[in-house]
């Protein structure tokens, strides 16, 4: 799994860290995201995924 | 005559406290882009489909200009919120929106809410003690859902809790559809608008350790903060936005979970279940209150229908989120449901702010409910439920509980 993502997209709603904290945080200055680990193990795969189908500006991409 | 020929009232009124209006369903099939007349008399169009909520949130071309000239007036005394001149002091869109949304915002991350918990809880719990020390049945709105997020917005804000009889009221007028007339909103905004810039006066001179203080702390517009102006309408639009909806959701939430008690049982089973089962009530929420207004001030087309410039559009989440077509077996509920991209906090670069802090608000209050009282039930049947109507956000008049 690879994981992308777009910073301008980014509302910084910190959904993806309340799914997958130890593969997303966001930044203190303005709440965008930070990507920790861009190709995390087989066990971080399905938060990712659901990280990803409810961002709501679309901003994480993931690729397997 | 069928939903497709009518020009339907809007706020489309439910028959059953929990569960949607029949119509949602056969807008969503029949009539994606309906004709509604909204309680000022104006005209807009309704959209009910998940793609097409979802796209037109997402869309700078549906702007959040309710005040222009010919955008449709939401209730005939002024429109609360939406259509209030106060609205338009924060930046809606481009570099100036963005720029506010992540001064503030930053405020709002998951880490900073995650850190919170201990306090939500500790405030939970000692609500719940009261609650239980005044004996059942119990009002669960009155006693947990509503002082809650009230007590957490007013620790972020710097503002003091025990004015929240007065927020509660400025904020019920501001979110005003039907209840109130046009001079009780005007004294009841004079009045709050005063009460925050006597407050932001008293955080310049004596700051504290508040967000409210640290957006002073960031100097005005020319070194990259905001105007006086503008941090006391973001003072009240957090202290609106942070109570109403919240509160009306926790009341909203554990009435779904109780109104079929194999729900409260399997949670009790597996409290992991929390997080989603969260995110499964808000999806849910057939009462979740009037929709997000947008204004086009360009042609515009959706859902296979071209809009013409000067359109008011209705998005209805609620009803979005119950399409087939974006949820499996949509209408029921199902407390594993993930991934679960409701749009229950919107979409888009203007999707709900403080959606982390909502979340987190949530998902505590039900640990805490489900560890200090197991046995909670609903003592009255579910369809003696009121809603609270006339209001923007919606609501539960009172859940009464018993344990």
């Amino acid at each position: 799994m690879k994981i992308t993502v777009d910073e301008d997209k980014c509302c910084g709603a910190g959904s993806c860290v309340l799914i997958a904290p130890e593969v997303f945080d966001q930044r203190e200055d303005d709440g965008i995201v930070i990507l920790l680990d861009a190709e995390p193990g087989a066990g971080q795969h399905a938060a990712v995924r659901e990280a990803a189908a409810v961002c709501p500006g679309a901003a994480i991409e993931v690729s397997e | 005559m069928s939903v497709n020929e009518q020009v339907l009232s809007y706020p489309i009124p439910a028959e059953a406290p929990l569960e949607p209006p029949a119509e949602w369903a056969e807008l969503r099939g029949g009539c994606p882009v309906a004709h509604v007349k909204l309680p000022s008399g104006d005209a807009a169009r309704l959209i009910t489909r998940y793609e097409d909520v979802k796209q037109v949130l997402a869309d700078p071309r549906f702007t959040r200009q309710l005040t222009a000239p010919d955008a449709a007036r939401l209730s005939a005394d002024g429109g609360g919120v939406f259509n209030s001149d106060v609205a338009q002091i924060i930046p809606d869109s481009g570099d100036g929106h963005l720029h506010w949304r992540r001064l503030v915002g930053k405020w709002f991350t998951a880490k900073r809410m995650a850190a919170m918990r201990p306090r939500m809880a500790e405030i939970a719990d000692s609500l719940i003690d009261d609650l239980v020390e005044r004996g059942a049945p119990g009002d669960l709105r009155a006693g947990l859902g509503f002082p809650l997020p009230v007590y957490v917005i007013c620790d972020m804000l710097g503002v003091p809790a025990e004015d929240r009889e007065r927020f509660s009221y400025w904020s019920d007028t501001l979110l005003n559809l039907t209840r109130y007339g046009k001079e009780e909103i005007e004294a009841a905004q004079a009045e709050f608008f005063q009460y925050m810039s006597d407050l932001i006066a008293a955080k310049r001179a004596e700051p504290g350790d508040d967000l409210l203080s640290e957006l002073l702390a960031a100097g005005g517009p020319d070194e990259g903060g905001l105007e006086d102006l503008q941090i006391i309408v973001t003072g009240m639009a957090l202290l609106v936005a942070g109570h109403e909806t919240t509160a009306n959701m926790i009341g909203k939430m554990v009435s779904m979970l109780l109104a079929d008690r194999a729900r409260w049982e399997a949670l009790l089973a597996d409290p992991s279940l929390v997080r989603t089962a969260v995110e499964e009530t808000l999806r849910l929420d057939a009462n979740s209150g009037f929709g997000l207004p947008r204004y086009l001030p360009v042609e515009a087309e959706i859902g296979g229908e071209t809009l013409p410039k000067g359109t008011t559009v209705i998005c209805s989440m609620a009803a979005a989120n119950r399409d087939e077509s974006a949820f499996e077996d949509a209408a029921s509920m199902d407390l594993t449901r993930s991934p679960n991209p409701h749009l229950a906090f919107g979409a888009g670069a203007h999707s709900c702010l403080g959606q982390s802090l909502a979340r987190t608000e949530l998902q505590v209050v039900l640990e805490v409910l489900l560890r200090r009282l197991p046995t909670l039930e609903l003592a009255v049947p579910v369809a003696e439920l009121e809603r609270v109507e006339g209001l923007a956000v919606g609501g539960l008049r009172t859940v009464p509980v018993r344990w």
